[in-house]
């Protein structure tokens, strides 16, 4: 039973705090012989999987490493094409890292503003008059909450799908939101929220019910 | 219990097939453009799941529930797309989904040379069975 994170979206669609709890690192380093048995290609900067799934490396992930040298964009360190590389034999057997590829603040912003539209048309689209937006939605691995507030100000929690007590914890960080970020002289409404008690608070919560369940807080 | 309508996408994009039971709410558009939109809805969540997910998703999408209704989600790996709306208290779904799929869209679309592929299912054995299907489900 894990929490992977807390996102919380402003009233206009900025993401104004996100916090990563446990996110499981999935990463596997194998060696490989001529030809590669994989089939790599670049996408968004990142040199990723797109056929041949084994062994735990999954199509979608990135190469990181080439010989315990990281890769970045698609360059190792001393300015060499990794994909150019992969094609010469003489560079064989050879051992790539591969990795989920972790979201960037950027990605997360881009998410948080993709999530907004998602929630409105959610509730246009219903078939029940004067529904709201999107409250649980849930994928094979997580499922996500959402909780919005009257003011407008979205509540977002990713946890493992057997989580319980999960739409109960958006309220509590609710409560801490507007115990701890809204009372401080120093934060500004919409802005991204840089309070060090807030983040403290919320990681104690998270690690309580982690722990010990939603009962006991 | 009830089931409110029922959308079937094709890999492209196209509305296959669309069939209402219990609806209340209008959405104040044309058919055309409320299937676009709810394509577009979909393939937007389908990224949005497979960037956010912390590990690697399998089926993706299932599900997502609203104050009022519940939108599942079923795709097979053709790329064809069935989405159903019910109230909050049905559980399982997707049961049906896959029933639907093999029992019904298979038998009577695919099975059949008049059907186009990827063209608005026109068929009234289609519409029939579909009816029944769901008329005859215990969430209904």
């Amino acid at each position: 039973m894990v929490i992977y994170g807390v996102y919380i979206v402003s009233k206009s669609g900025g993401l104004i705090f996100n916090h990563d709890h446990n996110i499981p690192r999935v990463e596997t380093e194998k060696s490989f012989n001529y030809p590669l048995d994989v089939k790599l290609t670049y996408e968004n900067k990142k040199v990723v999987v797109a056929f041949g799934q084994r062994d735990g490396i999954n199509v979608g992930h990135a190469l990181t490493a080439v010989n315990g040298n990281p890769v970045t964009g698609r360059e190792l360190e001393d300015g060499r094409d990794v994909l150019e590389m992969l094609e010469q034999p003489e560079n064989f057997p050879i051992t790539l890292k591969f990795s989920r590829a972790k979201m960037t603040t950027n990605e997360k912003i881009f998410l948080a503003s993709m999530f907004y539209p998602l929630f409105a048309i959610a509730s246009q689209l219903s078939p029940e008059p004067r529904c709201s937006g999107i409250e649980v939605l849930e994928a094979d691995t997580f499922r996500l909450y959402c909780y919005q507030t009257l003011t407008g100000v979205k509540f977002i929690i990713v946890a493992d799908p057997v989580q319980p007590g999960m739409d109960i914890l958006t309220k509590r960080v609710y409560e801490l939101y507007a115990d701890y970020a809204l009372k401080n002289p120093f934060y500004s409404l919409e802005m991204p929220i840089r309070c060090e008690l807030f983040e403290t608070n919320l990681q104690t919560l998270l690690e309580t019910i982690e722990k010990s369940g939603i009962s006991n807080v | 219990m009830t089931i409110h309508n029922l959308y079937i996408f094709s890999r492209n994009g196209t509305l296959l097939y669309y069939s209402e039971w219990n609806r209340l709410n209008k959405s104040g558009i044309t058919m055309e453009e409320e299937a676009k939109l709810m394509y577009g809805m979909l393939f937007s969540i389908k990224s949005f799941v497979s960037k956010i997910s912390p590990l690697d998703p399998k089926e993706g999408f299932l599900y997502y529930k609203t104050s009022k209704y519940t939108l599942h989600y079923l795709e097979t790996p053709s790329g064809l797309k069935f989405v159903l709306n019910t109230d909050n208290g049905a559980q399982n779904i997707r049961g049906l989904l896959q029933q639907l799929y093999s029992q019904v869209y298979l038998e009577y679309v695919v099975k059949n040379p008049l059907c186009q592929l990827n063209e608005p299912i026109q068929s009234e054995l289609f519409k029939q069975k579909v009816d029944a299907l769901i008329k005859h489900s215990q969430y209904f």
